[in-house]
């Protein structure tokens, strides 16, 4: 291992040393910025490009930016986007198909993908990572695709200082601190005139840049405080899911009268599946050319909430808004244990902020929970 | 011929599942109304024995249309070519059904689980098939007359709209006619030509020959009829472990990695479509699953 | 009498036939033949009859105007020609026709029908092994209605 301490401190220029070095070695930064009043994230050169000064309130189906009384530069919780837009693009060319003398020829649509490197990953975010992983690298067909993105990428991660409106990592086991899957971990000290990261190392790779950028040894007294910016978001998070034995939960009560009050409100517009980290579904559309000596094959997100989504012989399976919105949320909580061995929720609450009409995928585990003895 | 040539990122077969292999259509022949047998080169060239399980199936890709899953039908043991029955009701199988020999078909595959042959060894074999149902069946039928004394009793129910839809038709007249095996073909409404068995496939159960309590049985066709066949087995006193069937969902990737096809919690892609009855017993009935 | 007695408890629908009871239907019981292509009745008959297959087939069917004969049922050895004598107005809604030689015994709907009246014991007794007859049928036809293979 490099030598550098375990934990170390920065300061903002620091922090501007570090997109300097990572950008230096052929990474493509990629980070939080304020654009279309949210939060999202995209490619960003200096620190100048944070959202400085910005929180966020977030509710069910409320979204808005706020200003911080501080300079913090990730002092709100998750936006719309999540890293997948990145590791499992919303739209991937996969192949042409070129008529030639001999017959078909099939040819590679797209240039080698950018080495990331992503900025301020949340703890949820870290497991909703290592959950897609799982999806796309550990079963009997690997994604290439997202394995190329996925392999060289690296992680600096961010202790969230701020409890989002509909947070609740801590119900899901994931989070606020993150405890692996990153090279480096920033804690953001803002306040009595400091501003300073307290910054752990999580692998070799992270070593490396740190030594490359302007640090000093973490004092004890910044951890404490650290610990204490952690504590103080595990107390405050905007929603509880009782998590206990929720697969079985869902799975025993798939004819229960409230997935028709679910279903009375939801538009299946798809919103959630469109901001979950987790959700992975993809369609593939095949066009060809207008002289028709080409045809393209093209992977893009899919949500189950489509009528198409279900479709076999001339209907869909899953025709009902109701049908719809229980795959969603059975398959999150609880057939995906089945299927990779861990809960497809990380807490992030997204799917609550997202949701036009609000739906609370904690209110509707708790309502089931509760209808059960009634 | 079949040519995949890779540019300045290597896509291949080898390297991304969701690249086809190209092949080319040998022969195409009707089966019954809208129904077709495509058979396409194996490629690259299979020489091992068998090509595929009984009951697995590939995506067939025509240029600029689209894919579709379609079981294979044939022979597992020639292993020069792969034979697919084909309905064409969609956009993708309407194209397949009219691609004329030589022109070229992308192949993914074989995907799936099997028929469970193995297990069916030394026991009474069953097998229901309905309409289309038939097709992915016939692989395992030609293994089991390939190996007659493996096992049991076997019968072949089959049903179908009526008598102008039966598929393989001289093929079952000449199983009926050479070898010991049970078979017994109904349709569901005839004219006065056909002198036949008449009515759903489900009646032909209470007069086959097989032991219910130590036999597997088979069963493919539309869902409803499987869930009838089901109860019907049942009623014979066939055991919820012995049934197997073939299910269906909307496929798009073939390799569990865009969510489609899942049925509760399993992939039909991967964990199917072939599924041991009590394993989906709960979600059969189940409306919209 | 002994010949047919024979034959009426060795038919698969009486199966288990209590003694006390088999020598009430053979009295409304006798021995048929059809030939291939006879009818045994036609759609709109008074349903004297009906019938117990012990070899052969018969295939019922229904006219429709201009598709001809269709068929919609076979029953063959060991089964039931015949479920509408159980009520009234005890016509039949459909024809029968053997399509191969058939041999059947003829049961007499209102020789029967009247000592179901008089003997309730008989009467549960044809209940019990009718209404499984009927409720098989019924389920195979609510399966031949979806059509499933049409789409």
């Amino acid at each position: 291992m490099t030598d550098v301490p375990q934990r170390a401190a920065i300061s903002r220029e620091g922090l501007q040393a570090l997109l300097d070095v990572l950008r230096q070695r052929g990474y493509r930064v990629v980070g939080p910025t304020v654009r279309d009043q949210a939060i999202v994230y995209d490619d960003i050169a200096a620190v100048a490009d944070l959202p400085e000064g910005w929180s966020d309130e977030q509710d069910g189906g409320h979204y808005r930016l706020a200003k911080r009384n501080d300079q913090a530069l990730f002092g709100y919780a998750v936006g719309p986007h999540a890293w997948k837009r990145f590791l499992h693009p919303p739209v991937l060319p996969l192949f042409r198909v070129e008529k030639r003398d001999q017959g078909l020829a099939v040819v590679g649509e797209q240039a080698a993908p950018a080495r990331f490197a992503f900025l301020g990953v949340r703890a949820c975010e870290l497991h909703a990572i290592a959950i897609q992983d799982r999806v796309f690298l550990s079963g009997p067909y690997v994604d290439p695709h997202y394995r190329a993105r996925r392999e060289g990428a690296f992680m600096v991660a961010v202790n969230c200082g701020h409890a989002g409106g509909t947070c609740f990592c801590v119900s899901m086991k994931s989070g606020p601190r993150a405890t692996s899957g990153f090279d480096l971990a920033l804690t953001e000290l803002v306040g009595a005139g400091r501003h300073v990261f307290v910054l752990e190392v999580g692998s070799e790779a992270g070593a490396q840049v740190l030594a490359e950028i302007p640090h000093a040894p973490a004092t004890v007294d910044d951890l404490a405080r650290a610990d204490a910016v952690i504590a103080r978001t595990s107390m405050s998070m905007g929603r509880t899911m009782p998590s206990d034995g929720v697969r079985d939960l869902l799975l025993r009560n798939l004819d229960h009268p409230r997935w028709d009050d679910v279903a009375a409100r939801c538009l299946s517009c798809g919103n959630c599946t469109m901001v979950c980290p987790t959700c992975f579904c993809t369609a593939v559309e095949d066009a060809s050319d207008v002289s028709g000596d080409a045809a393209s094959r093209t992977r893009r997100w899919d949500s189950c909430f489509t009528m198409d989504f279900s479709y076999i012989h001339g209907g869909s399976v899953r025709s009902s808004a109701k049908s719809r919105y229980r795959q969603w949320m059975t398959h999150k909580l609880a057939t995906w244990f089945d299927q990779f061995g861990t809960s497809g929720c990380v807490g992030c609450g997204r799917c609550i902020t997202w949701c036009p009409v609000g739906i609370d995928i904690t209110a509707e585990v708790q309502a089931i929970r509760d209808g059960e003895q009634g | 011929m079949s040519t995949v040539i890779s540019s300045e990122l290597p896509v291949s077969a080898a390297t991304d599942p969701m690249v086809p292999r190209m092949a080319r259509v040998l022969r195409r022949w009707r089966e019954a109304p809208l129904t077709w047998t495509l058979e396409i080169e194996a490629e690259p060239p299979v020489t091992s024995e068998p090509a595929f399980a009984p009951g697995q199936f590939n995506m067939l890709y025509v240029f600029g249309v689209g894919e579709a899953p379609i079981s294979m039908s044939g022979d597992p043991a020639r292993t020069g070519q792969l034979r697919h029955t084909i309905r064409a009701v969609g956009q993708v199988s309407s194209a397949l059904a009219q691609l004329r020999p030589d022109a070229i078909v992308g192949v993914r595959g074989p995907f799936g689980t099997g028929w469970p042959l193995a297990r069916a060894a030394a026991r009474d074999v069953i097998i229901v098939a309905g309409g289309l149902g038939l097709a992915p069946l016939r692989p395992a039928i030609y293994r089991i007359l390939a190996e007659r004394r493996r096992y049991g009793q076997v019968s072949i129910l089959y049903g179908t709209r009526s008598s102008d839809d039966i598929l393989f038709q001289r093929e079952l007249e000449r199983w009926r006619r050479e070898l010991d095996i049970d078979i017994a073909v109904t349709v569901d409404h005839a004219t006065e030509q056909w002198h036949g068995h008449v009515g759903v496939v489900t009646t032909l159960i209470p007069r086959a020959t097989f032991d219910p309590a130590d036999c597997v049985a088979m069963v493919c066709g539309p869902e409803v009829m499987m869930r009838f066949t089901v109860a019907a087995l049942a009623k014979a006193g066939v055991g919820d472990d012995a049934i197997y069937l073939s299910m269906e969902r909307n496929m798009k990737c073939a390799v569990g990695l865009c969510g489609h096809c899942q049925l509760g919690g399993s992939f039909v892609c991967k964990n199917g479509p072939v599924y041991r009855y009590d394993q989906i017993r709960d979600l059969l009935p189940r409306k919209e699953i | 009498m002994e010949g047919l007695d024979r034959i009426v408890r060795e038919h698969r629908f009486f199966a288990g036939l209590d003694e006390a009871f088999s020598g009430l239907i053979c009295g409304c019981a006798k021995n048929v033949r059809f030939e291939a292509g006879q009818y045994l009745f036609h759609e709109a008959q008074p349903a004297d009859w009906f019938y117990l297959i012990r070899h052969g087939r018969v295939a019922l069917s229904v006219t429709v105007p201009g598709r001809g004969s269709i068929r919609f049922q076979t029953v063959g050895e060991g089964e039931v020609v015949g479920l509408s004598w159980l009520v009234p107005p005890y016509r039949w809604s459909y024809d029968a026709q053997a399509l191969e030689l058939t041999r059947a015994i003829a049961m007499d709907a209102s020789c029967l029908r009247g000592k179901c009246e008089q003997d309730h014991d008989l009467g549960y007794e044809m209940m019990k092994r009718f209404v499984p007859v009927l409720v098989e049928r019924l389920q195979a036809t609510q399966l031949q209605i979806l059509d499933v293979y049409g789409h």
